[in-house]
């Protein structure tokens, strides 16, 4: 079996909101110097389905996990390697930064058909910096194989895929025609830690990189279709209204009072 | 004047509150003698009267419905049949598990523009411009939809005022309804739905309360979500939760409030232990009124809030608790 993993390089999100600032160009959000990106969180989540289904499987299982971006922390992408990764694609191009979501799925789409063909391709339900979790529904369409959201557990059994999906009110049990592609939230639950062993296998595999130029798509396939226009930092309300109190037992009786004034409780 | 699509849902009361809040978009977009066309697929019966569109679809076939929901594609493939025939200018969908799926599909599809999420829409010179929150509502962003055909656009729930159709002052009667056949268009299914399992919980839904009691991190462990649980109860409102607290397993993660749970915009949210990283205030940044107990005071949450108290929550939540008892 072949599984696919698309990963994202992200700022930290757990930056507080303070932190951010706007880029010069006024186009992207700068997080602080001194914070190394991430892996997606989700896409970690997504690494950490496939590399159980490996882990649970009969037969010989490869995990390919595909990158779109610039300026990858190589130490930072390897995490995925060190964790049960076979291989690491990395599609590095200054000009990805370009690339709308439309785009983006253009790009992974013919990736995974270069490295292909996959049995299953596995994203993080959402990116945490654009929150774009449309990029995986692109792939699928544009791939024409059907794609399960949310993913809580996967099983995969002979040509199907059984899949657990989250929905607002319980979940779901959903059977899927491979190929397919699942999106994979955080109640699949916590990724593992690389253990040493595997970060050192990790450093001595190299990733296989290629230009966008590389990958057969025409200018027209991989132009923005959703062009930003303006990027701001919102206003923050201001500091709140600090209720005090002589210790923190009266401060939680003046909070009552203050909010039954307000008419809120 | 434009021509705007709504991709409606019902539910058990009916046509769904996200839905009325589309019809309040459409019709600002579709402007003075535009058209507002409104599409149920899978839909239960009689939802058309009240709305205040210009026409109505109500698509029916044995594929659309619950026994699509593992993939939504009989509901993609239905509506980007009707989409192509209509040719409409802007394709509107409310950011609902099924809109999460169809819309993206379908804009691809189409190969239209798309983009979700969006809190408003409006045209600019002959172009749809959106405005969305991103990197967790630290940023928000502006975006113009270009490509061909029409925009497809997605609303966060709550973006518009789903009570703005005042009978009286509504120009609209009963909406048309109009007819189309999908079944050509249904391609065979991929998936099959196994089972559906409700997360029994009690009381009032998060997602509906007027008041969220919610805790994280800052709590340190599961125990303490039983006081919030009290207290949720004696204000009629439901328990909510970070990410950090779900992922620690102290609470169900149906509890998680946030970008990557639910979405809560009620009168009072009252956040004890949670720190306010962008992760979370992207679930309740739109409550009317925050208030955080932390024991921090340059946690960022009180930026956000409009009331705060700087404390340990061990001593504040009881004392709180007892004079919400004594008041009401």
């Amino acid at each position: 079996m072949r599984i696919a993993v698309c990963a994202k390089q992200v700022p930290d999100p757990d930056i507080p909101p303070s932190q951010f600032k706007l880029s010069s160009s006024g186009r992207a959000v700068e997080p602080p110097r001194n914070v190394s990106p991430v892996i997606n969180g989700f896409d970690l989540n997504a690494v950490e389905a496939a590399v159980r289904i490996k882990e649970s499987a009969d037969s010989d299982t490869e995990i390919t996990v595909i990158s779109v971006g610039h300026g990858f922390a190589l130490d930072v992408m390897k995490r995925a390697l060190a964790t049960g990764a076979d291989r690491l694609v990395l599609v590095d191009d200054p000009s990805a930064q370009d690339l709308d979501a439309a785009g983006t799925a253009q790009v992974l789409a013919a990736t995974l058909s270069m490295h292909g063909p996959f049995d299953l391709v596995l994203c993080g339900r959402q990116a945490s910096d654009w929150d774009q979790a449309h990029v995986p529904l692109f792939v699928a369409e544009l791939m024409d194989i059907p794609c399960v959201t949310v993913a809580r557990r996967i099983d995969i059994d002979g040509a199907s895929a059984t899949v657990e999906r989250v929905v607002p009110d319980g979940y779901q049990v959903v059977e899927v025609a491979l190929p397919a592609l699942v999106t994979v939230s955080n109640e699949l639950g916590e990724p593992r830690y690389p253990a040493l062993k595997g970060i050192m296998a990790a450093s001595r595999k190299q990733p296989e990189v290629h230009k966008l130029d590389e990958l057969g798509l025409t200018d027209e396939q991989i132009a923005p279709m959703v062009e930003l226009i303006s990027l701001e930092i919102p206003q923050r309300q201001g500091r709140a209204e600090m209720i005090d109190g002589a210790d923190d037992a009266e401060k939680g009786r003046n909070l009552a009072i203050r909010l039954r004034h307000e008419r809120l409780i | 004047m434009s021509v705007i699509l709504i991709a409606g849902e019902t539910g058990q009361q009916g046509v769904t509150q996200q839905t009325l809040e589309l019809v309040t978009a459409a019709r600002s977009l579709a402007g003075d003698g535009g058209e507002v066309i409104a599409v149920f697929t899978g839909a239960q019966d009689a939802v058309a009267p009240a709305l205040p569109a210009d026409s109505v679809y109500l698509l029916k076939h044995e594929a659309l419905g619950e026994k699509d929901s593992g993939t939504f594609d009989a509901a993609t493939d239905v509506l980007s049949a009707l989409a192509s025939e209509l040719d409409p200018d802007i394709i509107l969908f409310a950011r609902t598990d099924r809109g999460s799926v169809v819309a993206p599909r379908l804009a691809m599809r189409l190969r239209s523009a798309f983009a979700r999420d969006c809190v408003a829409a409006a045209w600019d010179a002959g172009d749809v411009i959106v405005t969305r929150p991103v990197h967790g509502g630290n940023a928000n962003a502006r975006f113009r939809l270009a490509g061909k055909g029409p925009c497809v656009v997605m609303f966060r729930p709550g973006a518009h005022d789903a009570g703005a159709h005042d009978p009286a002052s509504s120009t609209t009667s009963s909406p048309e309804l109009r007819n189309f056949d999908p079944a050509p268009h249904i391609r065979e299914s991929r998936s099959k739905l196994l089972r559906t399992g409700q997360e029994q919980k009690e009381g009032v839904r998060l997602e509906d309360a007027e008041v969220v009691v919610s805790g994280g991190r800052g709590l340190g462990g599961p125990e303490p979500f039983t006081q919030l649980a009290e207290l949720a109860d004696l204000l009629g409102g439901a328990v909510g939760a970070s990410r950090a607290a779900c992922d620690a397993g102290w609470i169900d993660h149906s509890h998680q409030v946030g970008l990557t749970g639910k979405s809560v915009s009620p009168r009072l949210y009252l956040s004890f232990g949670i720190s306010g990283a962008s992760q979370h205030m992207a679930g309740c940044s739109s409550s009317r009124n925050i208030v955080a107990v932390n024991t921090d005071a340059d946690a960022s949450i009180f930026g956000d809030a409009r009331f705060g108290v700087v404390g340990d929550w061990e001593k504040v939540l009881p004392a709180f608790i007892s004079a919400v008892r004594d008041i009401s």
